[in-house]
């Protein structure tokens, strides 16, 4: 018995060994007699019904349109788990199509796992290829090769909830252009009381950084020098976006004493109308409302502010689908046609099928993504009119601005964590020394610059 | 084994040699069940321990980039010493590894010899002590959260109301990584005191009735039997405690959203080894600071039973 029983464990430890071994090869479902099977991921999850239901309509449609070609869909969500992506890269797991942020490119093709597409991408794979903006186009490509299809983008700007503006006094068509309007309208909105903080940002998770890059921009400078060796943001600009911010914690006091903020933080003090504004992607309101309860028309939205006007640069930047590096032309062409049907046709799809978002009761109005030029844009733009479920009217200030987007620095991340510590100490320490912290900063930013050489 | 040793002698005939494949045999047969069992532990270790030990040593000398992977020598040992966050990661690892021996290595064993002096409620207490071990780690880092928030946290106003100064804690460079440490040490310590527990347990009692007679009070009998009786105990838990305390990483993690506090005054060295794996997608460098960290702990093992075997002598 006790023999059989050990025969047993061994046994299926190899038969889960062998699985295991097995379960890394992605050439399963290639080719076969003029069929392609692919597998895509970042379907919805089963949390969101509605979502996953009409991902299922469109790809059900897809085949029908496409008889070669066999979806597998992959449920993840969030669509991309920083800690998992890295983990599948080395592991080489990723689906045939997987999605991608801009800033992970250079990443995937570090690891070796991206597939060269530009071949594949025509007209006739993808209809709208020469109407999406080559600012966007240029996120994709790496020496001049294609290594992936646009789903959607963002700049940021400032988000403001309409409901304490009006409390305040204040009025939420007009929201601030300028970090000395935002100073005004911070102090009003904080004089309410009952805990409610006029302007709040990030110190932590490496978010500290990212905002202080987006206020960075918003004043013109950039994060380092044109041959991205060098810091470039010890300066006036950068010590005018510390200053601002300092001054907001500790001399106007409008901040609230708790910091030490990362994503999500701010989302749940806006949502619970605890505060008045922070700097944020647009999509930042779908999560309020979709995700912790709130209300579109509670919210609107303007510039990044900057020195004397709405911000001169604000940081820009979105996601995409890039291609298993295993996969076959065959899978790479069925591929594209997927995106072009799911993400990239007007009238149709999980973005631009506004009519369907709107009778299922889901937000239409927001004003991104913002991928099309030319006659794309155009019908675009009088489709989600049409369709609106939300007072674009709110977005006015933020969309009429129209503040250029500059693209995450090199080494984004580890510039980032640098910055955190920068925007914490200012964020926390009353006697915060700005110049101190910038020149702190700096040397490390060009220590990590140097070592990524 | 015996038979195999017993028969490995100079002898070559052929006689003899079929003589030692049939005792191998017959050991091998009679052992079956037992290298059974064996082959399923040691393939668990070997796939699950062993083999990311060494792909962790063969990766931290090699750099990954477009696809190619090439040895880069100590180019990543370099890149990590170079990094403005390496000996302040170490510092911070060094401040947290000593508070929480002083906190949590001396509590617990006070806390046990306290239960082991109590005649009732042993059970209650234990029930009390252990409680927070089996929380969710997470769960209980969120409450302390919440606990040491400067604005509405509970231990500011109960400092306020002693009328005495409050503080930042977790935004504070000086007071977060103490806070870091106490939350920590309530969440760790009930094992820690029950394993006390068990060996104060195992202290004959005639011995304390004799200090008792030689005149001895509470903390001379602590001092004269208690430690030296339970000294292996208190040095295994040392060891323990040292190897798992310098690999911190869920608890700053989660009070300082994200590990670095202000000032990074609570970035440790594995919550850098993750931001190279997970942040920067580098595993060459986060395979080389954990592989400085293997053997910092090694070390510390050595030194341990190098002691020990001192002492014993």
């Amino acid at each position: 018995m006790r023999r059989s029983a050990a025969l047993l464990i061994v046994g299926a430890l190899t038969v889960t060994t062998a699985a295991c071994s097995s379960s890394t090869s992605n050439k399963a479902g290639g080719d076969s007699g003029g069929k392609v099977t692919i597998s895509i991921d970042c379907e919805p999850p089963t949390s969101r019904p509605t979502q996953r239901q009409q991902w299922a309509d469109d790809i059900t449609a897809f085949e029908k349109l496409h008889p070669n070609i066999t979806v597998k869909s992959i449920d993840t969500f969030p669509c991309e788990t920083p800690e998992l992506f890295t983990a599948a890269l080395r592991g080489q797991t990723e689906a045939n199509v997987f999605y991608t942020y801009f800033t992970d490119r250079q990443q995937v093709l570090d690891a070796g796992q991206a597939a060269d597409i530009t071949p594949y991408v025509t007209a006739e794979n993808l209809p709208v290829k020469d109407d999406i903006l080559p600012s966007v186009w240029d996120a994709m490509k790496s020496d001049g090769k294609i290594y992936g299809i646009p789903r959607t983008n963002y700049s940021m700007g400032m988000i403001i909830n309409r409901k304490l503006f009006q409390q305040a006094g204040l009025s939420p068509d007009q929201p601030p252009q300028t970090w000395s309007d935002v100073e005004a309208d911070a102090k009003k909105i904080a004089a309410l009381g009952h805990g409610i903080a006029g302007y709040g940002d990030y110190s932590a998770g490496n978010n500290g950084g990212w905002h202080f890059t987006a206020e960075m921009y918003a004043q013109g400078g950039r994060m380092v020098s044109t041959d991205g060796k060098k810091a470039a943001f010890n300066n006036a600009q950068g010590l005018s976006v510390l200053q601002n911010l300092h001054k907001l914690r500790f001399t106007d006091n409008v901040m609230g004493s708790t910091q030490l903020y990362k994503w999500g933080d701010l989302q749940k003090q806006m949502a619970a109308g605890k505060l008045g504004m922070y700097i944020a992607a647009p999509d930042d309101i779908t999560y309020l409302v979709q995700s912790l309860g709130a209300h579109y028309e509670d919210f609107g939205m303007g510039p990044i502010p900057g020195a004397a006007g709405p911000g001169v640069g604000t940081l820009a930047g979105g996601d995409d689908y890039m291609f298993n590096i295993k996969d076959t032309p065959a899978q790479i062409t069925a591929g594209i046609q997927l995106l072009s049907y799911l993400w990239l046709t007007e009238g149709q799809g999980q973005q631009y099928n506004y009519a369907r978002s709107k009778a299922s009761g889901q937000a239409v109005g927001l004003p991104e993504p913002e991928l099309f030029r030319g006659v794309t844009a155009a019908k675009d733009a009088q489709l989600k009119a049409a369709s609106a479920t939300m007072p674009v009217q709110d977005f006015a200030p933020f969309v009429n601005a129209n503040v250029p987007g500059v693209t995450e620095p090199p080494n984004a991340q580890a510039i980032y964590k640098v910055l955190d510590t920068t925007m914490a100490s200012v964020l926390t320490d009353p006697n915060a020394d700005p110049h101190k912290l910038l020149n702190t900063a700096e040397s490390q930013v060009n220590q990590v610059l140097a070592n990524a050489q | 084994m015996a038979v195999l040793t017993a028969s490995s002698g100079t002898d070559s005939s052929p006689a003899k040699a079929s003589g030692r494949a049939g005792a191998l045999h017959r050991s091998v047969q009679r052992n079956l069940t037992a290298h059974g069992f064996l082959i399923g532990a040691v393939l668990c270790f070997a796939l699950f321990s062993w083999y990311p030990m060494v792909r962790e040593v063969i990766i931290s000398f090699q750099k990954q980039k477009a696809g190619k992977t090439t040895w880069v020598g100590l180019h990543n040992l370099n890149q990590i010493v170079n990094d403005p966050s390496f000996w302040p990661a170490w510092r911070n690892t060094a401040e947290f590894t000593g508070l929480a021996l002083l906190l949590g290595f001396g509590l617990p064993f006070v806390v046990a010899v306290f239960m082991n002096e109590l005649r009732h409620a042993r059970g209650y207490l234990r029930v009390l002590v252990y409680l927070p071990v089996m929380l969710p780690p997470v769960s209980s880092l969120v409450l302390f959260k919440d606990l040491y928030n400067p604005n509405y946290g509970l231990i500011n106003r109960i400092l306020q109301l002693l009328h005495l100064p409050t503080s930042g804690w977790l935004q504070s460079p000086h007071m977060a990584m103490l806070a870091v440490v106490i939350a920590s040490t309530w969440m760790n310590m009930g094992s820690a005191t029950l394993i006390y527990l068990a060996a104060l347990q195992n202290v004959p009692g005639d011995l304390y009735e004799a200090a008792e007679l030689d005149g001895a009070g509470l903390l001379s009998r602590i001092w004269h039997v208690t430690i030296p009786q339970t000294r292996l105990i208190l040095s295994l838990m040392l060891m323990l405690q040292i190897v798992a305390t310098m690999q911190v990483f869920v608890e700053p993690f989660v009070l300082t959203n994200g590990g670095q506090g202000v000032d990074g005054s609570t970035t440790t060295v594995v919550y850098l080894i993750y931001q190279y794996a997970f942040n920067f997608s580098n595993y060459g460098a986060a395979c080389a600071l954990g592989l400085l960290l293997l053997l910092c702990l090694a070390g510390f093992s050595v030194l341990y039973i190098r002691l020990n075997r001192r002492t014993e002598a």
